[in-house]
């Protein structure tokens, strides 16, 4: 079968890292090809590049045997490889056709009016092809998210898409949705579009795919047939077999140290967070492990007071305490450090040292007010050099230093506020190796300190490499808990893939 | 960028004076000078004492509700309500001291006191009710003029039992020691309250909360601030100075005047905007938003002086609002 889509040799790199190797990828008319691997393993790049949303460095992209330039989302368009984003990209006070033909409206007499009529056969006629009950006309905003992906998956095939790629299409569909997106996929494979499809859930893959691509760290590893690889082969892949084993962090049981912290105990909120109970103790680095999405960071969202929670309790050193807002967990010691150091943890538009200040002012004023200038570049000075922070110097905007820089300067805020227990969420995320293993070292240090430490991390090797303990999580409930010891990648991953449904 | 030494004074000096903040604040001062030297060429008039003198006397309530304003956007809210609370803050005076014969310093401090309040009522709603600044504000702007002519009974409350009233606007105290300089008391206020202002601004947490807010105001609640608080306290303090303002324009027309104040929430965020302060927040200057200040009034008598029509001043004011303001989004560009 010739190939439809054959990407060879490919190259990209961002400022820092180097996001695709050398990688490759496959995929027939007709064929579901699913691509596999860890967070930040590649495949969400690899796929926005066959896209048009970012550009090659090097490598080759052949379509029907010949070489092709995907320079722009609407070059990508043309060839009609569509791209159907995690996230949907819907209007919702449009209705289905409206979003379908938005930017190329069909025009009625005299090229003022839309041809509403023209507009609404056509999109149905795109449902007829789909199998697919649902009216051109209605409103966006009232259809199940389901449904909103269909007419993203029509939207994609009005462009006579070829290739569709679709990035984590189930994440928000329940078992009979499902069902219903794999019916479609099955109709246009039988119309020869091939689908690359980019998923996590091992079990349904098994149902809809024909081959499997594993990426890891930027770089392909192999493909299989779905149907004769075993998943252990595939988890095998993804984790990497060749990995040394991993030397268990050995937890100091030193005198006082089993004192429990933080302990949380039936906590809920809506559908993200479900019964999840745990307790951390001093000096302790407790892994939180599981898929993006599985309500890692909701949960320390709701026990920082970023988010109300439904029910739960939280004690803090054996007592309980009411959390309504993160003043009042900063206040039982409790610091948090956001995935998302940009929108959530840094003023980027200020200098490194009011970002060291920004939790703790209060102890660095005299009358109440008044800003002790002095204290208060001296303590930044003191932490800039102590963390190792590379700023020109402390009046630097926050924005301008580096991912790895940047997280320093949120870690050095949580120590001035000498905060016990902290939660870092995914700590190394868009920071280099150098500086990843510097932060290592930081967590090391403060759980020596007595402090206790709850680390979310999608990076396996990371959770293995720092964790005295390990609790895995899977659609907002928690699946299962790992001494160091018994930790491997194979086991956590199957934890993180225990979907309520398959569970037994 | 490796090594970690700090500046010395002179970088910093060299860094400050070349900052992006700066360079706008120059940028605004040279407008402001070449303003000046223009309307000076353009009618002997323009400078006289007299005129002069009254180009500060127009400036004065302007600025400390500008000043007022300055607070609030940098922390990327809005106040619409300023205009009519300076009247509210007016009506108030004119209540505790013409209506109730209080002392005079009483209706002064009522008239900062009862701005504080309607500030907290602002930031309450903004803070606590979620309600955007816009909406929150423009209602109460509405809700304030209401209230001022529901108090006064829609008459002008007259201030003739307290005389020296009148002093804090319209006598000049330096005048009486350098009679060559007779600058109205109510420019020295201005001065004062814009002193005041940039210490607090610059000098004391409150003024560190309100850049941090305007710059990330997720990650300083996420930091544990009691962001709600704060915000509640600048509102407040934004309240308190529009009292000062009120009691300027009371004191300069010794009479509160009910039906006034809407009209100067306009001015005062153009004076803002023109010094460079930001809408989105999270940088601005009290000494950028005087000289806004300056560059409104110093427009609007110059092209007075030349005889310029009403309607077309208006015109011209507006073309500068938005030539200030693209000046900035260049300035962000780069």
């Amino acid at each position: 079968m010739a190939a439809l889509i054959s990407i060879t040799h490919l190259t990209k790199s961002f400022p820092g890292v180097k996001a695709l190797n050398d990688c490759q990828f496959e995929l027939a008319p007709g064929e579901v090809h699913a691509l596999m691997g860890e967070n930040g393993a590649g495949k969400s790049t690899l796929m926005k590049v066959l896209a048009g949303v970012y550009t090659k460095d090097t490598g080759e992209i052949h379509m029907d045997g010949k070489a092709v330039d995907i320079p722009t989302p609407r070059a990508a368009q043309a060839l009609g490889i569509g791209i159907i984003h995690q996230e949907l990209n819907l209007m919702n006070h449009l209705s289905a056709a409206q979003n379908i033909f938005i930017g190329r409206e069909p025009m009625g007499r005299f090229g003022l009016f839309v041809d509403q009529q023209k507009m609404v056969d056509a999109t149905q006629t795109i449902f007829d092809r789909l199998h697919l009950q649902l009216d051109p006309r209605v409103e966006v905003g009232e259809l199940t998210v389901a449904k909103q992906q269909m007419v993203e998956i029509a939207k994609a095939l009005s462009f006579n898409s070829r290739v569709l790629i679709m990035d984590e299409p189930t994440a928000a569909l329940n078992n009979a949705e499902i069902e219903d997106l794999f019916r479609i996929i099955r109709q246009l494979k039988s119309q020869g579009v091939g689908i690359v499809y980019i998923s996590h859930k091992m079990d349904e893959l098994k149902v809809i795919s024909d081959r499997v691509t594993v990426m890891r760290d930027g770089e392909y590893i192999g493909t299989v047939p779905t149907a004769t690889t075993s998943m252990d082969t595939i988890i095998g892949m993804m984790v990497g077999r060749a990995l040394e084993v991993h030397q268990p962090v050995a937890y100091a049981h030193t005198g006082d140290s089993d004192a429990v912290m933080l302990e949380v105990k039936g906590l809920n909120r809506g559908r993200s967070i479900k019964d999840v109970s745990f307790s951390v103790r001093k000096g302790e680095i407790l892994g939180f492990a599981g898929l993006m999405g599985a309500g890692r960071t909701e949960v320390a969202r709701a026990i920082f007071g970023a988010d109300a929670r439904d029910t739960g309790e939280i004690w803090v050193k054996g007592q309980p305490v009411d959390i309504r807002a993160p003043s009042d967990a900063v206040k039982f010691g409790i610091g948090y450090l956001s995935e998302d150091r940009k929108r959530y943890g840094l003023a980027t538009g200020m200098d490194v040292q009011s970002n060291i200040l920004l939790a703790n002012l209060k102890n660095f004023v005299s009358m109440g007010f008044w800003l002790k200038r002095n204290d208060i570049e001296a303590v930044a000075q003191k932490y800039v050099g102590q963390l190792g922070i590379k700023t020109p110097s402390i009046f630097q905007r926050a924005g301008l230093l580096s991912g790895g820089n940047q997280q320093k300067i949120v870690i050095a805020k949580w120590l001035l506020r000498d905060c016990e227990v902290l939660f870092f969420d995914e700590p190394t995320r868009g920071i280099d190796v150098g500086a990843k293993s510097e932060i290592y070292k930081l967590l090391h240090a403060l759980a020596e300190q007595g402090r206790a430490i709850v680390m979310i991390s999608s990076e396996l090797p990371e959770v293995l490499r720092m964790s005295h303990r390990i609790v895995v999580m899977c659609e907002g409930r928690i699946t299962g808990e790992l001494s160091a010891a018994e930790a491997t990648q194979e086991k956590i991953m199957q934890l993180a893939t225990q979907r309520e449904i398959s569970a037994t | 960028m490796s090594n970690l030494s700090p500046m010395s004074p002179t970088q910093r000096l060299k860094a400050a004076l070349f900052s992006q903040s700066t360079r706008q604040k120059l940028l605004a001062f040279t407008s402001l000078v070449g303003l000046m030297v223009f309307f000076s060429f353009a009618s002997p008039n323009f400078l006289q004492t007299d005129n002069l003198v009254g180009i500060l006397q127009a400036t004065a309530v302007n600025g400390v509700l500008a000043i007022a304003c300055t607070f609030v956007i940098i922390t990327s809210g809005i106040d619409l309500s300023v205009g009519t609370l300076m009247t509210f803050c007016a009506v108030m005076a004119g209540v505790f001291m013409t209506y109730w014969g209080l002392p005079m310093y009483v209706g002064i401090a009522a008239a900062i006191v009862f701005g504080a309040l309607a500030g907290w009522v602002s930031g309450f709603l903004i803070a606590k009710l979620k309600i955007p600044p816009f909406i929150a504000t423009l209602g109460m702007m509405m809700l304030l003029k209401g209230l001022s002519l529901v108090i006064s009974g829609t008459k002008p409350i007259y201030f003739n039992d307290t005389p020296d009233f009148s002093y804090i606007s319209q006598e000049s105290f330096i005048g009486y020691f350098f009679p060559s300089l007779p600058i109205p008391n109510a420019v020295l206020i201005l001065f004062v309250v814009a002193v005041v202002s940039s210490l607090i601004l610059n000098k004391t947490i409150l003024g560190s909360y309100t850049f941090a807010l305007g710059s990330n105001e997720e990650a300083v609640r996420l930091s544990g601030v009691n962001v709600d608080r704060w915000k509640i306290i600048i509102y407040s303090l934004n309240g308190a100075i529009c009292g000062i303002a009120g009691l300027l324009i009371a004191s300069r027309l010794n009479s509160a005047q009910p039906a006034l104040g809407q009209g100067y929430e306009l001015d005062a965020i153009a004076a803002v905007v023109i010094g460079g302060t930001s809408l989105s927040g999270g940088a601005g200057t009290i000494l950028g938003t005087i000289i806004g200040a300056f560059i409104m009034s110093v427009l609007t008598n110059g092209l007075r002086i030349m005889s310029v029509a009403q309607e077309w001043q208006t015109v011209i004011t507006g073309i500068i609002i938005i030539l200030a303001v693209y000046a900035d989004i260049l300035r962000r560009r780069k």
